[in-house]
């Protein structure tokens, strides 16, 4: 058997189809859902893709929070059911309150589209297991909004309670993607909730996981790969 | 609120003394005279704005149209062509039941204006042209020109250009594959920001701008309807009405290209279920051409009512309303019973769609308001019988001096120590250095399916996930060639993006092409113009890529100043399986780097010239097509054959160039011996076209060498990829941490 795995469509979506490939290539089963249908379609689990939904022209993700698939969305993720936000996705994770803080823009002011370096800092979320804790993988970043921003008590709880999940690898050379790209706080690139169930970040795992396409490295599969065995397993 | 009557057809035909504004419109007198004549009665307001749109240069290529016909007199014969020159593009056939079509455009006026929303909505114009033949859209290229890399405005234009481009096109998730940047103290007033796009579709699902079948609906979808873009339609109504409306009109369009991502899935969801018979989007002169372009294209006439088109701006007169340049807009015509579902469609996506017209069993385009008929012309003579002027040309006075001021005469580096500072140089050079702080600021990612992308040879993008077929694309056009001798020039864009998309593994197939010129009224340009499309023509019959479309910008020009001819030319190819592809990025240490091609003394245009002598004459490298099509054939056979595992192209800069390139890419270094018959100046500098340079593994060199001995084509063993310096033996040694400073920081150190 294998597990069935939701990817949302809002309008302004971008990365759907992809996501839908990569959760294929994993060997799950990809589910289209659609914004204005509340109903889930009986998935294990959901992913809200990257993006432009409803064009960010307010601010990113505030919009696509209140509309109707995300009231089930969020039910569900209370409930335990694993939710993975990516960037667009992780920006909506926070306007929803299901994960904590929020992006601003890139402190360049710049879109940056890059391979990124980061460090697997959480390997036992829902979305990470097939990781080792220290590894470090290349996942491209590209956004606009990338800033990871907090309050200082934040922080400081998702840094005790080991919830970073992700961080970028500043050390090193620029060539081959290190750096802080956008100056989120304490390097953040992505976070867990306490349950370890909803993860967001801001690169793109969707993007690294066939050898020939986008930078040739498949080092965003294990994301695919972990939530695919979690529910098989469970 | 006090009105003048509304200019109907019948009041137009009983008031024919009423003095209507056509100069300010930009129509001649005696294209004003032709317009009366045509219709046998003055034109109303509406007419007016109408055929002054449709006969400008933009619109009509009244300047150009003469020359243009060789492409199509002079087409090679083509499996491939499907859909040729006319259609909003061309359409080639790429095997398994795919078709391709692809198009580049110029936005150079709006983006010197306004650079963001100018080089925005340049994106939104050739992706709506795109969806426009029933393709998804699965990619975009940015061929760009600017001024001095150091000039203060440069740092007003490029920052805000590229801005654009990646604030629209990252926004429609098209990827961003290819390009080019070149900066030159040419194109000051005049940056050149040409867009392209490649959509993919099946064979079946080819769609064409046309209206045809009596009683089928036409549909306006998209954005509302604004006063952007409307130019000189302002003085139109004016004339019509004395109240007082927003007098300060935006002449650049301004884009949303969240509606344009809503656009795209909308259509091709309508596309799916088969509800479109014929489709046009909106772009220069908006509902003008778009509805004389279908009615003309049909078997039938149109009638359109005005009032129903949904504004965003109530005030706005028909006349403005028939040449808004609002964007985001498309127009579709649809059988009667295809109607609702085609509305549903649009209301899943939350676009805006109203039936505003239908077509009729007559020949007339019909266009009522208010009740009133405010046009009735036969759209033929508005869409396809504008004037055609016979430009006069003649060879510039300066050309010979020019010509006879020869580089390769310019002093040469002769130590190994001048060698390497001049390297160094090149390399660092704004045209030579890398544009990844450009290129970063676009999403070359999204969809999944790139393979290559800038600054590889070619973009390539895979299109057929079962089989591995993919399509390539790559861009090429030097000025400076061009305007030593445009004829050859133009044969060298040509060459060039035919060589690059043959460098990473794809069979070049069609032509696409953006012309750039100064003002036609001059006669020298005129001659450029006249000579590089001949020379274009001939080099596409020659390598059996026909030109399938693309456009033309003229009056690139401040003063007396025109820019350097500037044919950009792009070249589409396939590739049977992606896995192929050839990278230019070194890969192994010991692999063998063979030059391929012939090495001869030409620095006429070359970077090196520029760069070290800022110097311009001379004659630009020799053409040799039948080279050309060998050299691709041989790089072809390599990939698919395994026997090669980088190639590069050499073009601007040389094999030193390339070279550096490669290394830097792949973060390997190169042992380079100087070959027999060659000095280290010309071996590294030289810009001789029909060479590559590419790496061989040990035990394929006796394989590759065979295939190019049998073939007769030049490959000459000229060093080993290895280490971490690109050395010339017995000349100089520069390490790649010297290199990639040099090459990445120019462009950060003058833009950020």
């Amino acid at each position: 058997m294998t597990a069935r795995i939701g990817v949302v469509t809002f309008p302004g979506s971008l990365d759907d189809r992809d996501t839908r490939r990569a959760i294929r290539v994993a060997g799950a089963e990809p589910v289209a859902l659609w914004h204005k249908d509340k109903d889930l379609k009986q998935v294990d689990a959901v992913v809200l893709c990257g993006g432009f939904s409803y064009g960010d022209y307010l601010r990113a993700g505030a919009i696509a929070r209140f509309s109707p698939v995300m009231d089930t969305v969020i039910d569900q993720a209370r409930a335990g059911m694993p939710v993975l936000g990516i960037c667009n996705g992780f920006q909506i994770l926070t306007e929803a309150h299901l994960l904590p803080g929020g992006m601003l823009g890139n402190d360049h002011l710049h879109f940056i589209c890059r391979d990124q370096k980061l460090r697997v800092e959480n390997a036992d979320t829902a979305w990470t297991t097939d990781y080792t804790a220290g590894q470090e993988i290349h996942i491209p970043l590209k956004n606009m909004d990338g800033r990871y921003v907090a309050d200082r008590r934040t922080l400081d709880e998702l840094e005790a309670e080991g919830r970073v999940a992700f961080r970028y690898v500043v050390r090193g050379e620029a060539a081959d993607g290190c750096g802080n790209p956008n100056g989120s706080l304490n390097d953040i690139a992505g976070i867990t909730n306490a349950a370890g169930n909803v993860v967001g970040l801001m690169p793109h795992p969707e993007h690294a996981v066939e050898p020939l396409i986008g930078t040739g490295r498949t080092d965003g599969l294990p994301f695919f790969t972990s939530i695919l065995k979690k529910l098989v397993n469970a | 609120m006090s009105r003048t009557p509304l200019d109907t057809v019948e009041h137009a035909a009983a008031t024919p003394d009423v003095e209507l504004p056509w100069a300010e419109l930009g129509l001649k007198k005696d294209e004003y005279e032709r317009v009366v004549e045509i219709l046998g009665r003055r034109p109303t307001g509406a007419e007016l704005a109408m055929y002054s749109v449709m006969w400008s240069e933009h619109c009509s290529y009244k300047s150009s149209k003469v020359h243009l016909r060789q492409f199509g007199e002079k087409a090679p014969e083509s499996d491939a062509l499907l859909v040729g020159i006319g259609e909003n593009a061309g359409v080639v056939d790429v095997g398994q039941g795919y078709a391709v079509t692809f198009k580049v455009e110029s936005h150079n006026h709006p983006s010197y204006v306004e650079p963001y929303q100018g080089a925005a909505t340049g994106v939104g114009g050739i992706v709506r042209d795109i969806i426009a033949m029933g393709a998804r859209p699965v990619a975009v290229v940015d061929p760009l020109r600017f001024g001095a890399a150091d000039h203060p405005d440069t740092k007003r234009v490029l920052p805000g250009v590229v801005a654009g481009i990646g604030g629209y096109g990252n926004c429609l998730g098209l990827p961003n594959i290819g390009g080019e940047v070149v900066f030159d103290a040419c194109y000051q007033g005049n940056p050149l920001v040409n867009a392209g796009a490649i959509g993919v579709m099946r064979h079946e699902d080819i769609h064409l701008a046309k209206a045809s079948g009596a009683g089928n609906k036409v549909i306006l979808y998209g954005a509302r309807t604004g006063g952007d873009g409307i130019g000189g339609a302002s003085i139109l109504a004016s004339e019509t009405f004395d109240d007082a409306k927003p007098s300060k009109r935006p002449a650049v369009q301004v884009g949303d290209p969240f509606q344009e991502k809503l656009l795209i899935e909308c259509t091709l969801e309508a596309f799916r279920e088969k509800l479109v018979v014929g489709i046009q989007d909106l772009g220069a002169a908006g509902l003008s051409c778009a509805t004389s372009e279908l009615a003309s294209n049909g078997s039938g006439g149109m009638r359109v009512t005005l009032d129903d088109v949904p504004l965003r701006d109530s005030t706005l007169s028909p006349e403005e309303i028939l040449m808004s340049e609002s964007q985001e807009r498309m127009c579709a015509v649809v059988e009667p019973d295809k109607v609702d579902r085609f509305l549903e469609i649009c209301d899943k996506w939350d676009v805006i769609a109203t039936v505003i017209g239908e077509v009729t069993d007559g020949d007339r385009l019909e266009i009522f308001w208010h009740g009133g008929k405010i046009v009735d012309v036969d759209p033929r003579t508005v869409a396809h019988d504008g004037p055609v002027y016979e430009r006069p040309y003649a060879r510039p006075s300066w050309q010979d001096e020019l010509q006879a001021d020869d580089a390769n005469k310019l002093p040469r580096p002769e130590t190994g120590e001048e060698l390497k500072d001049q390297v160094l140089k090149l390399v660092g050079s704004p045209n030579q250095a890398s544009k990844q702080w450009i290129t970063q600021q676009y999403d070359r990612f999204v969809q999944g399916n790139t393979v290559l992308a800038q600054p590889e040879d070619s973009g390539m993008i895979r299109i057929d996930e079962a089989s591995g077929l993919g399509v390539a694309i790559a861009t090429d056009g030097n000025g400076r060639y061009a305007k030593l001798d445009p004829y050859a020039g133009a044969q060298l864009a040509l060459a060039e993006a035919y060589r690059n998309v043959a460098t990473t593994g794809a069979k070049p197939l069609a032509v696409s092409d953006c012309l750039n010129f100064g003002s036609p009224e001059d006669p020298a340009v005129m001659w450029q113009f006249a000579e590089a499309v001949r020379g274009l023509a001939d080099g596409c019959l020659q390598l059996g890529t026909p030109v399938t479309g693309g456009n033309v910008s003229l009056y690139n020009q401040t003063g007396e100043a025109a820019i350097h001819p500037t044919p950009v030319v792009a070249v589409l190819g396939v590739i049977d399986d992606v896995a192929r592809r050839t990278p230019a990025a070194f890969q192994e240490d010991g692999h063998l780097l063979y030059l391929l091609g012939d090495t001869r003394e030409e620095f006429g245009g070359s970077a090196w010239s520029q760069v070290v002598h800022d110097h311009l004459g001379g004659l630009p490298p020799k053409v040799d097509l039948e080279r050309e099509r060998l050299l691709a054939e041989i790089l072809i056979s390599a990939s698919r054959d395994g026997m090669i595992d980088s190639a590069h192209d050499l073009s601007d800069g040389g094999l030193v160039q390339a070279v550096v390139e490669s290394a830097l890419l792949g973060g390997k270094g190169a042992r380079l011996v100087v070959p027999d018959g060659l000095d280290a100046f010309t071996f590294l500098f030289s810009e001789s076209a029909g060479r590559a340079v590419v790496a061989v593994p040990r035990s394929e060199e006796v394989r590759f060498t065979d295939m190019c001995g049998a073939r007769g084509l030049p490959a000459t063993r000229v060093g080993v990829v290895d280490g971490d310096t690109v050395e010339v033996q017995g000349e100089f040694a520069l390490t790649l941490t010297e290199l990639r400073e040099a090459h990445e920081a120019t462009i950060p150190a003058l833009l950020a």
